[in-house]
């Protein structure tokens, strides 16, 4: 970055505004503490022509899709401005690389189902919504990544006879219909019980119409932390699941982007700090940000 | 088309619980259906107007709000937990026999004031009345509209897919998924699934109008 002295000392005013606003926006959210991102200050500069960043750079604004229904991850109240979680935090990160700030980031409730047609048609620059990177999904779109890794667990109401895994034969199983978590637990003799939404699952297993439900630990801990009296998450991992960022396959320049971005908030301690917002209050220790796959060469 | 090699058999179980769900919640509705026709044109004020509210309310209520209703809010009263099939019944079962109930109505309505009088004058009862020679006569009349309520609930069993029930649609899903670089032959394999299972009632309910076609 080219920074005079003046400018510095702008973009430090600019920062502190922007502070003093997010934490005026905060104010009505129960818990949606962010971290603090440094936005770039002419941030297109720094991209070369013709790229999707510097096209977002120079709009300033950009349009990313995440959940809205998974404490944590990504979750939305009905009364609140912007989603919180470590995904929103993510997408946070990107966009101050390209100079742009909170405001002017357009969030977009992507569900399982729909992230790769929102890729294709562009209605999303970015996917951030606990999107596993798989090799088919790989075939159509652009994931750069992991950010995060976890795994598959079981969530149950408190004393259930369900310890793990080993235990769902012949049992009622809630998850995301279309998921590879309803189709792990299917192999494993659960009877699938598919639902469009997590916080459904949740009430499902409250009311005891199911037995357990199950996906990435991550989204059941936050469950689990928004009930501790009534639930809790049982047994060990038992699928790798890599949290990657979905990008169009017509921009492949964005996943170096990506990358890069990523690589130096691992660095300077902001995704530390983005995971103790979100997930840590979970109670889980901050883990060691995963390696991050090579960008194919194109 | 390795997805459908590999998960024909996923496939076919899924378009079996569409099947089940279509036929179970059918017989079901016809009989409710048919019932709650019989209160409406029946001599019974109070049964009647019981009838005629029951069609108010299940008719003019979106499929999926009876849904969320039997599986989220049934669940929390203290009454012995029915099974994701069970529920799935019910559900569709509410909605439909109010549709049925119309249909056969209309089918009602088309017999001639005569024929219903005529019958009364020969000494038969209100109950005989119906059966041996309004309904027989309705039920022609009211076929058509029957057979189109009919397949519309095949259809609308797809809505149980965001409720626990993995039918075709909730199947299919999970292959779009999976298989994300092949999501519209996916698609279209399943559109023809129903497509098939439709036409195949429709020519039943075209075979069954020729039979009891008759010479007026």
């Amino acid at each position: 970055m080219r920074f005079t002295r003046s400018r510095t000392l702008l973009a430090a005013a600019g920062l502190t505004l922007a502070g003093a606003l997010s934490a005026c926006g905060n104010a009505g959210g129960s818990d949606s503490e962010s971290t603090d991102v440094n936005v770039e200050e002419n941030a297109a500069d720094s991209f070369e022509d013709g790229t999707r960043m510097k096209e977002l750079a120079q709009d300033g604004k950009i349009t990313i899709g995440v959940k809205y229904d998974q404490p944590g991850i990504g979750f939305k109240g009905a009364a609140d401005d912007a989603p919180t979680g470590l995904d929103p935090e993510m997408g946070r990160i990107l966009a101050a690389s390209l100079g742009i700030d909170d405001q002017d980031i357009t969030w977009k409730e992507t569900i399982s189902d729909n992230r790769e047609p929102f890729l294709q048609k562009g209605e999303v620059d970015l996917v951030i919504a606990s999107y596993s990177i798989t090799d088919e999904r790989r075939q159509i779109v652009g994931q750069a990544g992991p950010y995060y890794v976890t795994g598959q667990q079981l969530l149950v109401k408190k004393g259930s006879d369900i310890k793990g895994p080993d235990d769902v034969k012949g049992k009622s199983v809630c998850s995301v219909t279309g998921s590879t978590s309803l189709e792990q637990i299917e192999a494993k003799g659960a009877k699938a019980r598919g639902f469009d939404t997590y916080s459904e699952c949740r009430d499902q297993l409250l009311d005891g119409s199911v037995d357990a439900a199950t996906t990435d630990g991550a989204i059941l801990l936050g469950y689990a932390a928004e009930d501790p009296d009534n639930l809790e998450v049982v047994g060990p991992t038992f699928s790798e699941e890599r949290y990657g960022i979905g990008y169009s396959k017509d921009s492949p320049e964005m996943c170096q982007w990506i990358v890069d971005t990523l690589k130096k908030a691992e660095d300077d301690g902001t995704w530390d700090k983005a995971f103790e917002a979100t997930l840590g209050k979970s109670g889980v220790d901050t883990p060691t940000p995963p390696e991050m796959d090579a960008c194919p060469s194109s | 088309m390795d997805w459908l090699a590999d998960g024909y058999g996923l496939v076919l179980r899924a378009f079996l619980l569409t099947i089940e769900l279509g036929v179970v919640a059918g017989v079901f509705s016809m009989l409710l259906g048919v019932l709650l026709a019989a209160a409406r044109v029946g001599p019974v004020a109070v049964l009647a107007k019981a009838a005629a509210t029951y069609v108010l309310v299940f008719r003019n209520t979106p499929l999926l709000m009876v849904f969320v209703f039997v599986f989220v809010a049934l669940p929390k009263v203290d009454i012995p937990q029915l099974s994701f099939f069970a529920k799935g019944v019910l559900a569709l079962t509410l909605y439909t026999s109010a549709f049925v109930c119309e249909a056969v109505r209309s089918g009602v309505n088309s017999v001639p004031l005569g024929q219903a009088e005529a019958a009364r004058a020969v000494g038969l009862t209100f109950g005989q009345t119906m059966q041996e020679v309004v309904l027989p006569q309705a039920m022609r009349a009211a076929l058509p509209p029957l057979a189109s309520v009919l397949i519309a609930l095949m259809k609308n069993t797809s809505v149980a897919a965001a409720f626990g029930l993995i039918e075709a649609t909730a199947r299919m899903r999970f292959f779009t998924n999976d298989n994300a670089d092949v999501r519209t032959v996916i698609f279209l394999v399943f559109a023809i699934g129903y497509v098939v299972i439709v036409e195949l009632m429709s020519a039943g309910a075209f075979t069954l109008e020729r039979r009891w076609r008759v010479a007026r």
